[in-house]
């Protein structure tokens, strides 16, 4: 009797021990994948970043003829772009970006003046793409966020929360660009 | 709609699709045995029935995605021509954390748009002239969102498969009613009470059947429409572009030749338009459109998206 009981016993013991080891398995490997989904949506923005910086000496060198009497507007974009280039530290990145992202406006905003540069095929061209590049930069910053905000949301409730410590993760922040003004993607219409 | 909820409504879709899955399993069963047992054993009949739609969904796993494309007049998008609307998927797939899909333009002025494939690894993206003529940049912006959501819920599949059930369990029944109609088969079985039983009840059978497999086909693709203009809104927090989208489809008079019964339960807004008119409620596979308009304009959505910095 005694030693069927101990061994019933041991086997829901052995039983337990399984399913937490099980649990504890799957919720490192959701962690994980989740943390790599961060790492590449943080990785995604860079590549955006630099293809907006590969296209602007094309635009410049596109434009500039047409635009003898507005050269501190181009000077102004490669300034700006040569910072945001340069720019160390997250902090930084983040306000060359925002200077590059208004000389970019202003310089589409002269650019209307210009009926030739409006009806440049060229011109066009890369007015999409700088659009598109900026509508990239804003959405992976946006997939990073709700990436984040998932993360945090599976680190900080029940069960999770009981060994997420313990296995080594720790809640992100979100991305912030600190100016409100400019949440709103660039609008390029030229229709 | 907040992200948890969306998540969660992805989960049950999950789980209504497993649902829609037994029942169209339980109908071929029922179908195939009762058909069978007119002719003479009702296990042969009900192998028979999911043997046909193991083939026709095998075939349709590996090729569903090229047949409904080429069914289409699909061509692949031209990176010079089409690079809008290229750039705009691209955009779309980076806000939702999918691959790119493989994109197609279909060379005709009705505006629609449709998803299909196996699975986010493996899925397309077919938008007509039409739609990106008459659609603005924001609006393509909200249909694309749209059709990405359907590749990010699985809806693909689903639908695709489904589709092919639906016509398998039709092709079923309406072969056993020729049969029966010139009379074939089941003479020795007529002669008796219960065989006459037989042959009514696999009549009914043969007439219900592909009429509940609609009927649930259109439940689940509802709801699925519904989902993806939801998480569609949430992808480029922007409801109103999308809403704005389904009344200037909904609205065009241009009919879209290519979309054919089979293929129109997965346009973004349902192509034949006088079957939309006539259609009350149950077997219609898209919400009204109306009613997806007020309910993109009701929500309010946080917003997290940082601007170009």
């Amino acid at each position: 009797m005694l030693g069927y009981g101990l061994g019933l016993l041991g086997l829901l013991f052995i039983g337990f021990i399984v399913v937490v080891a099980g649990w504890v398995i799957l919720t490192y490997n959701g962690l994980v994948t989740l943390r790599n989904q961060l790492e590449n949506a943080w990785s995604q923005i860079d590549v955006q970043l630099k293809r907006r910086y590969d296209l602007i000496p094309n635009l410049v060198e596109a434009v500039k003829d047409y635009m003898e009497y507005e050269q501190d507007v181009l000077t102004k974009v490669t300034e700006a772009r040569a910072q945001a280039v340069s720019a160390q530290g997250p902090a930084e990145q983040a306000q060359a970006d925002n200077m590059l992202t208004r000389a970019l406006r202003s310089l589409f905003a002269v650019v209307e003046n210009y009926p030739e540069l409006k009806a440049n095929e060229n011109v066009l061209k890369l007015q999409e793409e700088l659009t598109s590049t900026e509508n990239r930069i804003s959405f992976s910053r946006q997939f990073y966020n709700d990436t984040v905000m998932r993360f945090n949301t599976r680190l900080q409730t029940f069960p999770t929360n009981v060994i997420a410590g313990m296995l080594g993760f720790a809640a992100r922040e979100f991305f912030e660009t600190g100016n409100d003004a400019e949440r709103e993607p660039v609008k390029v219409d030229l229709r | 709609m907040e992200s948890r909820g969306l998540y969660g409504e992805i989960k049950a879709n999950r789980r209504r699709s497993w649902f829609l899955a037994a029942g169209i399993g339980l109908l071929l069963a029922l179908l195939g045995a009762t058909l069978g047992a007119v002719w003479g054993d009702p296990l042969t009949g009900l192998v028979t029935a999911w043997a046909v739609a193991v083939v026709f969904l095998t075939i349709t796993w590996y090729g569903g995605a090229q047949m409904t494309l080429a069914a289409s007049d699909a061509r692949p998008a031209d990176p010079e021509r089409d690079r809008v609307l290229i750039n705009i998927v691209d955009e779309m797939s980076l806000a939702s954390g999918l691959p790119r899909p493989d994109i197609f333009v279909i060379d005709d002025t009705a505006p629609n748009a449709f998803a299909t494939g196996r699975d986010p690894q493996h899925a397309a993206i077919a938008v007509t002239r039409g739609l990106y003529q008459k659609l603005d940049r924001d609006e393509l912006q909200g249909v694309i969102a749209h059709e990405l959501s359907h590749i990010r819920n699985h809806d693909i599949r689903y639908t695709t498969l489904v589709a092919v059930s639906v016509g398998a369990i039709a092709l079923l029944a309406d072969l056993a009613l020729r049969h029966m109609w010139w009379g074939g088969g089941p003479r020795r079985a007529r002669n008796t009470g219960a065989g006459a039983i037989m042959v009514v009840v696999a009549l009914l059978v043969a007439i219900l059947a592909p009429i509940s497999a609609r009927l649930l086909q259109a439940a689940v693709s509802r709801r699925r429409e519904t989902l993806a203009d939801l998480s569609g809104a949430e992808m480029t927090r922007y409801p109103e572009a999308l809403a704005r989208a389904l009344e200037k489809i909904a609205g065009d008079p241009e009919v879209l030749e290519v979309a054919n019964r089979a293929t129109a339960p997965l346009y973004i807004v349902d192509p034949i338009k006088e079957f939309e008119k006539r259609a009350r409620g149950l077997l219609r596979t898209h919400p009204p459109t109306e009613e997806r308009v007020a309910r993109l304009r009701s929500l309010v959505l946080p917003d997290r998206r940082p601007g170009p910095s």
